[in-house]
């Protein structure tokens, strides 16, 4: 089997897409960390749920970041395709 | 042109409905799907603020307010209250603004759910959101500080200044692309659920619209005009 230059770039850029995505995994501990402490905090202080829970869902959308960037990167590989040549 | 192998011709990318060109220029320059979403998502906001304007001038004080009036006091006061929370004093100033930017990502989020692809799955409107935001706190920094909001780029101690011009043009970047990827991504993977069972496709995604559409689009929509707020609030705080 013959593999052209081009489909050996495709396939490459698959697997990096892939790969990308890694940085999904930081993003959801973080995230998970930040929704446990919240739990904990309502648990302790059910009065101040409303605010807990905007602090929470603030700092999570900043933590979940990193993530969107590899997102970006794995989107930009697959249908972007820069190396095309 | 070459078919790609990974690019497939997907459903949720943007589609050219009609391309023209603009004589004397060598660029085809097209209409797609993201323009016309965006125009039918302003036309409905549009059309919601004059109405929600008639009905409150007609509105008397001692009649009962119908359904319409109640919800539209509802979104007003919430958002209202939002603002009063992070800036205080100065939420007069800025209310109009983030309650306009609210209102529009909130609209623009769920358009997916009315059959049109989100305008905001388009860097291009993310990242033209996030440069407003960026011009409106240089510009509030600027006014209150003077001279003061460029020599605090020096602040702690000099050689910190690459860091600190980074992390001013760091605020539209994150902002926009933060929007981006969770509308892009709830887009991809609906189109990718979509296109899962083919023809059999019946009732299921619209449990993960829930997810993807709704409570996503809600919860950015909030983040991008609480951090925009934060952002302005930090540089014009006492």
């Amino acid at each position: 089997m013959n593999i052209s230059g081009q489909e050996f770039i495709q396939a490459m850029s698959a697997i990096g897409a892939g790969i990308a995505m890694i940085a999904g995994v930081g993003p959801g501990v973080g995230q998970g960390i930040a929704a446990g402490h919240g739990a904990s905090a309502v648990g302790r202080n059910p009065g101040a749920k409303s605010d807990i829970t905007s602090t929470m869902l603030l700092g999570q959308a900043v933590a979940e970041t990193t993530g969107l960037y590899g997102f970006a990167v794995a989107i930009i590989l697959m249908f972007v395709q820069p190396f095309k040549g | 042109m070459m078919t790609s192998l990974v690019a497939c011709d997907n459903s949720f990318m943007i589609k050219s409905l009609y391309s023209f060109r603009i004589p004397g220029i060598d660029y085809d320059f097209s209409i797609n799907t993201t323009h016309v979403a965006m125009l039918l998502v302003s036309l409905f906001i549009l059309i919601m603020a004059i109405i929600a304007r008639i009905k409150i001038n007609k509105a008397n004080a001692s009649d009962t307010p119908g359904f319409f009036q109640n919800v539209i006091e509802l979104i007003v006061e919430m958002l209202g209250s939002m603002v009063d929370g992070i800036m205080g004093k100065n939420a007069n100033k800025f209310v109009n603004y983030i309650t306009t930017l609210f209102i529009f990502i909130i609209i623009s989020n769920i358009a997916g759910l009315f059959g049109l692809r989100p305008p905001t799955a388009d860097y291009g409107v993310t990242l033209a959101l996030g440069l407003i935001t960026f011009v409106l706190v240089q510009f509030n920094g600027i006014k209150k500080n003077r001279g003061k909001h460029f020599t605090a780029l020096f602040q702690p101690i000099w050689f910190l200044f690459p860091i600190n011009l980074i992390g001013e043009f760091a605020v539209p970047l994150s902002l926009s692309l933060r929007l981006f990827g969770n509308v892009m991504s709830g887009t991809v993977l609906m189109g990718l659920i979509y296109d899962l069972l083919g023809p059999y496709t019946v009732a299921y995604p619209s449990v993960l619209h829930a997810y993807f559409d709704l409570f996503s689009g809600c919860i950015q929509a909030y983040v991008f005009s609480m951090l925009t707020m934060v952002y302005v609030n930090d540089k014009i705080a006492d």
